[in-house]
């Protein structure tokens, strides 16, 4: 069970290493946008995941919480993001 | 028992992460906004949606295994709302859509005229690639 742990664990981080290089490289702000969404949403997963596989039972609320503030957090930057024009 | 309740539960996440990775790898081979939104936000939830079902089938039904319930529906409701409102925000904004996009029913309703990249800007994009091709 712990090779299978520890796969989970690098496969994970090499899925928000991707996210992270998609909000570097992004041409437009809309692309770095995307990254920080879909990276909210990953570590979501990560939480929860890293408090079943160390025992820690309270990082699930903290899971709940991230996901609630990473909602909010993305509609928020969609409504700046819509005021924006292209001055590039 | 329990044991095989327990390896059916780390399967239910391993394949939860594996459709994570995949979500990544699309936002970062696909070539313009919308198909980055739209690789990305549905495997990542998907994936994120098997995680917290594989917690719930190890724990069962106690208060972890509810939670973890809990929060995967919170994102199964949440994320497509804010995949939405990126993707018309970055509309509005005047990201432009790939060259080979066939139609933009809203940008020509709506903001006068198809938001589809021309053929001059093809060579930037295709700059562009090429680095993708090279760092990936």
């Amino acid at each position: 069970m712990s090779v299978l742990s520890l796969g989970i664990q690098i496969v994970l981080g090499i899925a928000a290493f991707l996210c992270l290089f998609r909000i570097f490289k992004g041409p437009t702000i809309a692309d770095r946008m995307v990254g920080v969404d879909i990276m909210g949403i990953l570590f979501v997963g990560i939480t929860a995941l890293t408090g079943i596989l160390y025992d820690l039972p309270y990082l699930i609320d903290i899971a709940i919480a991230l996901a609630l503030i990473s909602f909010v957090a993305t509609l928020a930057l969609a409504k700046y993001l819509e005021r924006r024009t292209l001055d590039d | 028992m329990t044991d095989i309740v327990q390896t059916i539960g780390y399967i239910v996440i391993a394949v939860g992460v594996l459709f994570d990775l995949l979500g990544a790898v699309g936002l970062v081979r696909f070539p313009d906004v919308y198909n980055r939104l739209q690789s990305a936000t549905k495997s990542v939830t998907l994936g994120t949606l098997g995680i917290m079902i594989g917690i719930f089938i190890v724990k069962g039904f106690s208060p972890l295994g509810i939670k973890a319930i809990i929060c995967g529906v919170f994102l199964l409701l949440t994320a497509p709302v804010s995949a939405h409102a990126l993707s018309r925000g970055s509309l509005r904004f005047g990201a432009k859509m790939w060259k080979g996009t066939v139609v933009d029913a809203y940008g020509k309703d709506k903001l006068g005229g198809p938001q589809i990249a021309s053929e001059e800007a093809e060579s930037e994009e295709t700059e562009s690639k090429e680095n993708d091709d090279e760092v990936a």
